[in-house]
This record gives C-alpha cells, sequence and structure tokens, in this order.
C-alpha cells in the first residue's frame, strides 16, 4: 500500500510540469523569465535597501557632529631658571612666555568654535593668566565670526582676532614651537602680537596653485597694537604718548596680506607671504608707522609618515618697521623717522614618531633713536635656542628649552625652560 | 596734515593692490579650462580608486592623502584648498578618521558645493555598520575615535556600500551619464561578488585563527573572513609599543600558537620584525590603501585581492610547520 502510494507521488512530480506546461521550451523560457523578473526585484530591492541606509548615518562623530560646539582647554606651565633675576623685566617680554624663575602659567585657555547658521562659524578664545604675584588674569584673546558662504571666493571675519601678520602671529601660544615669543614679532607687535577688534576680508585668488590675499582693518588702537595708538604701553618711541582719536577711514590700522604655497615634490610643500601693517602711531598728532614683513615656509614630510613623523621644517620671518615719530619738547625729543628690523630663524627636526628638535636664531635691531638707553624695546638683541619637544600623544607635550641671549642694554644673559602642556576636549584643526 | 596722510595710505592701499588684484585675476583666468567632467577630490586614495572606478573617464580624480603614509595625520597642505575649491565632489572616510585636517581646508576652499548636506559631499562611514563604537570617551584609553573604528574600507562588502553611495551622487550630479555610472557599478559589484566566494574559500580553512596587528586598524577585515586581528603591539590605539606589552604579546602569541603579524607601510617594521623572531612568526606587509604595498596599486578590488591571498598564504605556511 506505502509502495504504491509512494509511486503514486513519484509519477505525480515527474508528470506534473509538462501537464501545465506542455513543451520543454516553453519551461525554460518560463523559467528564465521567471529568474529575470526576480533579479530585477531583487536589485531594485538591494538598490532601495542600500539607500535607506546610505542615507542614514549611523553615528555621530563627537567631535564633529554630536554637539553644536566644539569646546576644548589647553594649559602651558613652564618651569626653569634664567640668570635674570627677573626675566619678565626685559629678557621675556612676550605675554605667554615664562615669566619668572621657578614656574609660570601663562596660558591657560579655552577655546569654543562652531558653525552657528548656514552662513557663519563662531570662534572664541578667553585666556586666563597668572601673573607674577599669582592673581590671576582674563582675557579675551578672540571672539570672532567667520563666513562660510559670501560669493566671490571672499570670505569675512569680524570681531576680535590676532592679525594675520606673517606667520606666527595668528598662531595660539600652544601651538608655537617655541617656548616663547620669537624676539622681532615681540618688537614690532608687542607682548601680545597684533591682535585687535576690526575685520578682515580674505579672496582666495582662483590661481592653479594656493593663492589667498587677505586685507584687515582695525581699530589699532589699544595694548594689542604695539607700534599704533597704542597708549597703555611704553615703548619703542620715548614720547609722551598723544592720545588720538579716529578723524577718519586713514586714521584705522590696515593689514594687508598676500600668500601662495606650491608643492616642490610630493613631500615638500613652500608657503611664501608678504605682509604689511600700515595705521597712526601714538607718538604725535600726525605720525604713522609702516610695518612690513615676509614670511618664507618650508616642509618636508615622509611620503611613510606615521602620525606626521619624520618631517623637517624651516620657518623664518623678517620684519622691517618704520616709525614715524613726533616732536615731544617735554621730553627733548626731535621729531624723527625710526628704522627698526628684525628676523627669526627655526629649523625643526621631527626625527622620530613624538620627538622634535629645535633650533631658532632671533635677531632684533633699532637703535637710532635718542631714548634707545632707556627703552626695552630698542637696541640690538639677539637670541639662541636650541629646544627637544617630547609628545606623548597629540593631546600633550612636553618641551626643554635653552635660551642664550645677548641684549646691548643686559648684556648676556642664559635661561633654560620646561614647558608642559595638556588639551582636553576637542579642539578645531590646525591649518599647515 | 592728517588729511594728506590719510589719502597716501590709501592710494598706497588701493594703487597697488588693485595693480596686483589685477595682474593675478589675469592669470587667474589662464587655467581656467571648462572640460564638462567631475572634478573629485578623495581624502584617502581607496576612496579615489573606487571613484575613478565608477566615473570611468567621465570624472577626474584626486586623492588627498598618500597610500603610504598615516591617514590621521595628513598635512592640511595649502594645495588642498586650491583642488577643493575646484572640486565638484569631496569623498571623505567621516567617522574622525580626517578630522584633524579636512576642516580646516574646507573651511579655507569656500566652495558652496562641498558643504556638509550637500550631494557633492560624500561621507563614506554614513550607512556603514561601525565597530568598536567606544561605551565612554576617555583619552586615557588611547586615542579612540567616538563614531567607532573609521577603518571600514577592510572589509569588501562595505566596499559595495561606498561604491553605490559613490555612483549615487555622481548619478545625481550628472544625470546624463546616470546609465553609464550604474553600468559601472554594476561591473565592480559583479567582480565583487565573485571575488568575494574565492577570497572567503581561501580563508574557511583558517576561522578563527588569531593574527597581531600593530594598530587596531582590522576588524571589519577579521569579522568579514572569519579570523581574529585581536593582538596589537601598540599597548593603546595611538601609543606607540612598549617593551611590557611587546612582552605580553610575544607570551600570548607563544601559548596560543599565532604566527603571523600585518605591518602598514608607515608603521615601525622593525619592532614588529623584534617580536617575530622571537616569536617564529611570519610578517605580511598590509596596506589599506591602493598603492600601499607593492601589487595593489590596481585598485580597490586589488587591494583586497592582495590582504586576502597574502594573509591567507602566511596562515597557510605558518600552519603547515
Amino acid at each position: 500500500m506505502r509502495k504504491r502510494f509512494l509511486q503514486l507521488i513519484a509519477c505525480i512530480i515527474i508528470t506534473a510540469p509538462f501537464v501545465s506546461a506542455g513543451s520543454d521550451e516553453n519551461i525554460t523560457t518560463n523559467l528564465q523569465e521567471e529568474v529575470q523578473q526576480l533579479r530585477r526585484r531583487t536589485e531594485a530591492l538591494e538598490l532601495r535597501l542600500s539607500s535607506i541606509s546610505a542615507g542614514t548615518p549611523t553615528v555621530t562623530s563627537g567631535r564633529a557632529g554630536s554637539t553644536y560646539m566644539n569646546v576644548s582647554f589647553d594649559t602651558c606651565i613652564d618651569a626653569g631658571w634664567s640668570t635674570d633675576s627677573d626675566p619678565a623685566k626685559e629678557l621675556q617680554l612676550g605675554d605667554h612666555d615664562p615669566q619668572q624663575r621657578g614656574f609660570s602659567l601663562r596660558n591657560a585657555e579655552i577655546a569654543l568654535d562652531g558653525a552657528v547658521d548656514p552662513y557663519m562659524k563662531g570662534f572664541a578664545n578667553i585666556v586666563y593668566k597668572l601673573d607674577t604675584q599669582n592673581e590671576t588674569e582674563l582675557e579675551l584673546e578672540e571672539a570672532y565670526l567667520l563666513t562660510t558662504s559670501l560669493p566671490g571666493d571672499l570670505q569675512l571675519k569680524a570681531g576680535q582676532f590676532f592679525s594675520e601678520f606673517g606667520r606666527q602671529n595668528s598662531q595660539h601660544p600652544h601651538t608655537w614651537a617655541f617656548a616663547d615669543q620669537p624676539l622681532v614679532l615681540n618688537r614690532m607687535f608687542g607682548s601680545e602680537g597684533l591682535r585687535n577688534v576690526g575685520a578682515r576680508l580674505s579672496w582666495l585668488v582662483p590661481t592653479p596653485f594656493y593663492t589667498e590675499l587677505l586685507l584687515g582693518v582695525f581699530n589699532g588702537e589699544g595694548g594689542n597694537s604695539f607700534s599704533f595708538r597704542d597708549t597703555a604701553t611704553d615703548g619703542c618711541h620715548g614720547r609722551t604718548p598723544v592720545d588720538r582719536n579716529l578723524h577718519g577711514p586713514g586714521d584705522l590700522l590696515y593689514v594687508p596680506r598676500l600668500c601662495s604655497s606650491f608643492d616642490l615634490t610630493d613631500q615638500q610643500t613652500l608657503l611664501l607671504g608678504v605682509s604689511g601693517a600700515l595705521g597712526p602711531n601714538d607718538s604725535g598728532t600726525d605720525s604713522r608707522t609702516q610695518i612690513y614683513g615676509a614670511d618664507i615656509y618650508w616642509k618636508w614630510k615622509s611620503a611613510h609618515a606615521d602620525a606626521g613623523f619624520p618631517f623637517v621644517s624651516w620657518q623664518t620671518e623678517a620684519l622691517y618697521r618704520n616709525y614715524e615719530a613726533g616732536a615731544d619738547p617735554e621730553n627733548q625729543l626731535p621729531s624723527e623717522t625710526l628704522m627698526d628690523w628684525g628676523l627669526y630663524s627655526q629649523i625643526l627636526w621631527g626625527f622620530t614618531t613624538r620627538w622634535v628638535a629645535g633650533l631658532r636664531g632671533d635677531f632684533a635691531t633699532g637703535n637710532d633713536g635718542l631714548f634707545d638707553s632707556q627703552d626695552i624695546y630698542r637696541g640690538d638683541r639677539t637670541r639662541i635656542s636650541p629646544n627637544l619637544t617630547w609628545y606623548p600623544s597629540e593631546f600633550s607635550k612636553i618641551r626643554l628649552q635653552y635660551n642664550q641671549d645677548h641684549g646691548a642694554r643686559f648684556g648676556n644673559e642664559e635661561s633654560v625652560w620646561l614647558q608642559a602642556e595638556f588639551l582636553l576636549g576637542s579642539h578645531a584643526a590646525h591649518k599647515f | 596734515m592728517q588729511h594728506t596722510s590719510s589719502k597716501k595710505t590709501k592710494y598706497i592701499l588701493e594703487g597697488n593692490i588693485m595693480k596686483l588684484l589685477t595682474i593675478i585675476f589675469i592669470a587667474a583666468l589662464l587655467p581656467v579650462i571648462s572640460r564638462g567632467e567631475l572634478n573629485i577630490v578623495a581624502t584617502t586614495p581607496e576612496y579615489g580608486a573606487i571613484a575613478a572606478e565608477i566615473g570611468g573617464d567621465h570624472v577626474q580624480v584626486t586623492t588627498l592623502a598618500k597610500p603610504t603614509e598615516d591617514s590621521h595625520f595628513v598635512d592640511a597642505k595649502p594645495s588642498f584648498i586650491a583642488k577643493l575649491h575646484r572640486a565638484d565632489v569631496i569623498i571623505e572616510g567621516g567617522a574622525e578618521l580626517e578630522t584633524g585636517w579636512l576642516p580646516s581646508l574646507l573651511e579655507g576652499a569656500r566652495n558652496p558645493k562641498l558643504d556638509t548636506g550637500k550631494p557633492g559631499h560624500v561621507i563614506c562611514a554614513e550607512g556603514i555598520s561601525l565597530l568598536d563604537i567606544p561605551a565612554s570617551l576617555d583619552r586615557s584609553k588611547g586615542d579612540i575615535h567616538a563614531a567607532g573604528n573609521p577603518h571600514f574600507m577592510t572589509d569588501p562588502v562595505n566596499g559595495k556600500i561606498v561604491a553605490e553611495h559613490i555612483c549615487r551622487t555622481f548619478c545625481e550630479l550628472d544625470s546624463k551619464s546616470a546609465d553609464f555610472y550604474r553600468e559601472n557599478l554594476a561591473k565592480f559589484n559583479k567582480r565583487i561578488d565573485s571575488k568575494l566566494i574565492e577570497w572567503q574559500k581561501l580563508f574557511e580553512q583558517h576561522k578563527g585563527k588569531r593574527i597581531v596587528a600593530y594598530h587596531n586598524s582590522w576588524p571589519y577585515f577579521a569579522q568579514r573572513f572569519g579570523v581574529r586581528i585581536d593582538l596589537f603591539l601598540e599597548p593603546k590605539p595611538g601609543i606607540p609599543p612598549t617593551p611590557a606589552n611587546l612582552a605580553s604579546v610575544q607570551s600570548g602569541m607563544k601559548t596560543q600558537g599565532v604566527r603571523v603579524i600585518i605591518v602598514e607601510p608607515y608603521q615601525n617594521r622593525k619592532t614588529a620584525e623584534n617580536v617575530a623572531q622571537a616569536t617564529g612568526a611570519a610578517i605580511v606587509d598590509v596596506a589599506q590603501y591602493p598603492g600601499g604595498v607593492k601589487g595593489t596599486e590596481g585598485g580597490y578590488i586589488e587591494l583586497i585581492d592582495y590582504l586576502v591571498k597574502s594573509i591567507a598564504k602566511a596562515l597557510s605556511e605558518k600552519a603547515d610547520k
């Protein structure tokens, strides 16, 4: 009985297709059509599936997307010794330089940045510093907007910010390759660099290589516009400062800059720039200052770079200042033109992963004034600074630097500075 | 006097700058020739290779990172700004891979076509199921990625998702050539599908085997081919090898019979060689990017083919001994 049943089933299975389809040819075409139809449907489904999944970001990145802004906190701690008992007096004039024997903390910086809306980004740097009496100083170092969608390849920056004069002036202290500010920048722009409230328009020039043309316009007044209308700081002209107001657009501080970059080879990049800073100064009622600068930055980086190492870079900036000083009968100083210039040149060698050896040479001169012997910002100065930096990770560094200083006013001094840095949070990407 | 000096400044500024602008503007117009093809910039070479495969001669592809360098630390060279300024499409990996250098480039490039959310900005990580998403963001654990491990292209199936994504972008931006792009995508997918069977077969006998890597950039490859790449010469991601960690890796290799170490072009091969010598292991030179090691210049599929074959070969050779 069971056997007969199986036979019947087998018979049905074998004959069934013939019954329903008729002939061999028909079956094949039907099956082919069906397979093709199925394939088309599967493909359509696959396409739809991948479009659905591709359109849905799985997880957004912590740095770029999960918050409305990047927040970071960066601190540089200095420790060291100098043959000068009071380095802050005239040896280390930069505001973020190590300032005394023992410990200094001159840069604890809160940095905020993010997209404001589809039209602009916003940036802020708030810096805390401890003075020699361990009192906290606070400064709004930068607070500016940057447009993201201006037509004509233009970009506008507005607010308080470091002017884009040369290379180092616009860099924050924690990105510097040395523990202190180059002498020439200090001499031309004072302890803080050229940083003022104003606006800057930049045009990305459509050349085949990178070229950017910038024009900054600033008030040029107060403590961070040293060679201009800075009545707050003594220095560089010996006169009693004259408090000048703006009488027209010509009294603003103008900072034009042109820079270009070329890839010399696949592993070598050159960046060249020329800058100017032109505006009235506070030594007289109609005296003006012109500062011109040229900068060059060259970098070689291995094609097999691990964490960006090994590399060699060379950076040099030269600045010249033409300072029309007004007459000051009270101090027995005539009207005269003071000419200062200086340069620094530094070479960095990232000889192995996370280690950088650096050497910087500084020179600054300006000794044609009658008041020079009393002015810490005049007279010849040179400095040689070798250093060694170790980056335990990309969020920290430990640096040892030796400075050999020579100054017409103070003779020879030697200093050793140890600098440690830590960075918390997420920080905006750095420029080249 | 006040009046003349401000006039003088104005003259210096306007006169010289205008002259300069005119010269630059004329120079700028010379090289601008419309070619009618999509100008693609890819951050890393595997995306560039896939873009070239999908786009064929209808696109022009430029890759920023070198195949032999660490893609987390690419310099934001100004020349890249000029390239991005002229681009129609930027293809980036995303998941924080380029976070240290791409944002400042895009900021400088002022190219509205590449704004986030526009079709011209392709983020390949979108649509990929990322692995190693950290439960907490703690840098004492080394260099972690909040979004997950960004080295997902070592799995060829992810390569297909990315190719689809790129194809869709090309079709949207250049609809006239959409059929051409789709045809290329179909060819690409077909090649991967048939290769995938071959690749899986090569790993069949190695299921569950362990491999040592320098850095944790291979979890996607491991998952796809059923091996474990979970011993690392680095003690924590991004932290250089320490003697203590190397010793513990070596003892782990000996007790578990792990005999293969993979090293990427920018990693310290000497460290790996020392470990290999101490444990009798073989070193396989691998790369995540086409052109990173010899024999992978052909493209993305050629790269995966090389990875699969060289790693499987080393596993077989070491298993025989």
